[in-house]
């Protein structure tokens, strides 16, 4: 109950909460992008002759690439010789927290993130990414003992190449977009994760990412694979430091889920928005994709409050019969920020479903889309989908925009799409006012009351975290 | 406990409040009735404070300062309290969520601790039982979906939680069957102490039953045209406005 007045609490100051910068050395490759720098980025990391060649196949196909303008967002295109590919904190291999950098520790203090006991007590392991390279992995031990593999993108890559080799790029192909293409000639970490046959992940695995180097570009590479009939929780949260200059990043995240087992995908996303003006603030280019074979369920969920320009559209492929696609997604754009996010659910087997709901809030100018496709190809005997998009608007100089696209190639299937546009309410607000309540306090309540549907998707302690971070991000917004 | 002094206030430059003068002391409760369109929402939601009335004349006192520069919040912190005569719908926000929050921002304002979990919920249990309201209510979406009846008793228990020093119940009766009238009524009576003091608008005598006021004023046309004691209710039922109007004209 008390979380509620700390969240409450905490609506207190408009500035970026996370926007400091830590002083850490960092090993750093001179800016530009060619053959020679990808053949570095692979040789620093020790990889197999495998790993340069398809990093290199990427480099070739990302050229022959345009960058996508279809999306209803207006930037400066990044120059990409502009931009540090690798990045690495000096110190690493750490055994042991003692042995990490204090700054770094006093970074994660401010985060909240804790590597420490108390995180252990609440079942939480990280694979904590700063700046590209992982400093620190716990409970790796514990989850050993159940044969899961939950590491470093990097050390996947060394110890376990053949898992790597045989799923990395089969749901997000390189030849996918251009930041995917991208994403794959130079990522340089991130998260892996497989669980075993029948396993049951019995932990929340948590990434937190960070975007800690000034110019350094960010492209993680994500790989989660549940084996049949298994299920894991995996979430993910980022925050980054705050910059003057755009940053990019362009993650790829892959999820296989093989029959009869379910990955809950679960993101909360801070990162630095530019400033009230629009002055700098992060691009985020993401593409994330799950399949899922007979009876496996993949459900994303988001809460995206960060980042200038937001381009991402978490998907599923419904490949086997009776597999289920889920898709809740909260995101907000203050200020001058841009969001252009929604799903792609494709139905290929029968009997398959899938739900959107999709809650966008927009204030000040920004601008904010929903792109959404559900396709239920010729095979898709008896599919099923369910939309609902919601639209809030604070104030009259926002937009909200709503791009629902159907295709439906077989006449058994169903959808039912609904959508709404409110403004938050004088109403509401002098309600909750009389009530007590100040402005942000009653905006903050109103807020993550039209958004419990996707919180409530969230595990207990994200939730808290994505609540705070909804009130945070609309501090200012109204009156 | 509040003087209103020669109160004007308009909206979009059309004058609604023509020269309030009222003072209510602790312990008493009022009753303000008129006919619809004559001004009684538009007094309550300007005490409260709502920013689309323009003040263009006189003040509101309440202990002797005024509260004309004061956030709605900030009033509501003084003691406040206003039972809405329509009561907004705030989706996804349960009941108990709400009046959690708002309590612990009451107590906030006044430099207390929030109220711990099981403190908070024997209030709410205790105050459910004096409304007879059911259990099941408190994890409603608040308002949303609620019968007339139920918005309104949901007001009642937030009064009762929140034990406002002046509250004012704007046609808290509308829509109440003659059960849920008398339920109400004992709510407000339990409230009633020498500390506090109640604004009854309402256009009925049923209500003034159960909640009997020490004094009744007739506001017609943005202005108190007269007032008196109990026995002008019962006058106003038997006799309709008419005759007020004919004697203002
Ligand atoms: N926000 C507003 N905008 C325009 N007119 C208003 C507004 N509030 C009240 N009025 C007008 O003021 C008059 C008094 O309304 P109200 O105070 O609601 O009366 P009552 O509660 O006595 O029925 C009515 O003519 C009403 O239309
Ligand atoms: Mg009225």
């Amino acid at each position: 109950m008390s979380e509620q007045d700390q969240i409450l609490n905490e609506v207190t100051t408009s500035e970026y909460k996370y926007g400091f910068y830590t002083d850490v050395e960092s090993d750093k490759v001179p800016p530009g992008l060619n053959e020679d720098v990808i053949r570095l980025i692979s040789a620093k990391k020790n990889e197999p002759e495998w790993m340069t060649e398809w990093r290199l196949d990427a480099y070739k196909i990302w050229q022959s690439m345009a960058e996508p303008e279809w999306a209803n967002v207006t930037y400066t295109k990044p120059d990409f010789q502009a931009i540090s590919y690798y990045s690495a904190p000096k110190k690493k291999q750490v055994n042991s927290l003692d042995e990490v950098d204090p700054e770094l520790l006093k970074t994660f203090e401010k985060l909240g993130i804790s590597l420490d006991e108390q995180k252990r007590l609440s079942g939480v392991a990280m694979d904590v990414v700063v700046d590209s390279v992982s400093v620190a992995t716990t409970f790796k031990k514990t989850l050993a003992e159940k044969g899961i593999i939950f590491c470093s993108m990097s050390e996947a890559i060394q110890n376990h190449p053949e898992l790597v080799k045989k799923y990395l790029g089969t749901v997000v192909p390189k030849t996918d977009n251009f930041y995917a293409a991208l994403n794959s000639a130079v990522f340089t970490d991130g998260s892996f994760c497989y669980i075993p046959k029948g396993v049951r992940c019995p932990m929340e695995l948590s990434t937190y990412f960070r975007i800690n180097e000034s110019g350094t570009g960010q492209f993680e590479r994500t790989l989660v694979v549940a084996d049949a009939s298994s299920y894991v929780s995996y979430l993910e949260g980022c925050t980054a430091p705050q910059r003057d200059e755009n940053q990019l990043h362009a993650a790829v995240v892959e999820l296989i889920a093989m029959d009869d087992a379910e990955i809950k995908y679960s993101t909360v996303q801070n990162w630095f928005p530019g400033d009230a003006e629009g002055k700098g603030g992060v691009f985020n280019f993401v593409t994330k994709r799950g399949i899922c074979e007979r009876n496996a369920k993949i459900s994303w969920t988001q809460v995206e409050t960060g980042s200038a320009v937001t381009w991402k559209y978490p998907s599923c492929i419904l490949k086997g019969d009776n597999s289920v696609g889920e898709f809740y997604s909260v995101a907000v754009t203050n200020n001058y920020q841009q969001a252009d996010t929604g799903t792609k659910m494709i139905h290929l087997g029968k009997n398959t479903k899938s739900t959107i709901v999709s809650k966008g809030i927009s204030a000040g100018h920004s601008h904010n889309s929903y792109r959404g496709l559900v396709r239920m190809g010729p095979r898709a005997v008896n599919a099923r989908n369910f939309s609902q998009c919601d639209s809030l608007l604070m104030g009259d100089r926002c937009g909200a925009h709503t791009f629902p696209y159907i295709e439906v190639k077989h006449p058994s299937a169903r959808m039912e799409h609904e959508a709404t546009t409110s403004k938050i309410g004088e109403d509401q607000i002098f309600y909750c006012q009389q009530r007590g309540l100040g402005m942000e306090e009653a905006i903050a309540l109103i807020v993550n009351g039209y958004c419990k549907d996707v919180l409530n998707q969230l595990p207990m302690e994200f939730a808290v975290e994505a609540q705070k971070l909804l009130a945070i991000s609309l501090e200012g917004s109204v009156g | 406990m509040i003087e209103i002094v020669n109160l004007h206030a308009s909206v979009d430059g059309q004058a609604i409040l023509k020269g309030i003068n009222l003072t209510m002391g602790a312990g008493e409760v009022h009753a303000m009735m008129g006919p619809n369109g004559s001004g009684k929402s538009t007094l309550s939601n300007v005490i409260a404070g709502r920013e689309d009335y323009e003040i263009t004349k006189g003040d509101i006192l309440f202990n002797g300062e005024s509260i004309l520069e004061l956030a709605p919040e900030e009033r509501a912190h003084l003691g406040l309290f206003l039972s809405f005569q329509y009561p907004v719908e705030i989706p996804g926000v349960s009941v108990s969520n709400f009046i959690k929050t708002a309590l612990n921002e009451m107590r906030k304002a006044r430099g207390e601790e929030p109220l711990d979990a099981s403190s908070m919920l024997k209030k709410m249990r205790e105050k459910m039982d004096l409304l007879e309201m059911d259990k099941g209510f408190l994890s409603r979406s608040l308002n949303e979906g609620f019968s007339g009846g139920e918005k309104k008793r949901n007001e009642i228990f937030q009064m009762a939680m929140l034990e406002p020093k002046l509250a004012i119940l704007d046609e808290t009766d509308s829509g109440l069957d003659i059960d849920a009238l008398r339920i109400v009524a004992n709510g407000v009576n339990a409230l009633r102490s020498s500390e506090n003091a109640f604004m009854v608008i309402t256009h009925y005598q049923r209500l003034l039953d159960y909640i009997v006021p020490d004094y009744v004023h007739v506001l017609l046309n943005g202005k108190i045209v007269k007032s008196g004691d109990k026995s002008l209710a019962l006058e106003l039922e038997e006799r309709g406005y008419d005759w007020i109007k004919k004697e203002q004209a």
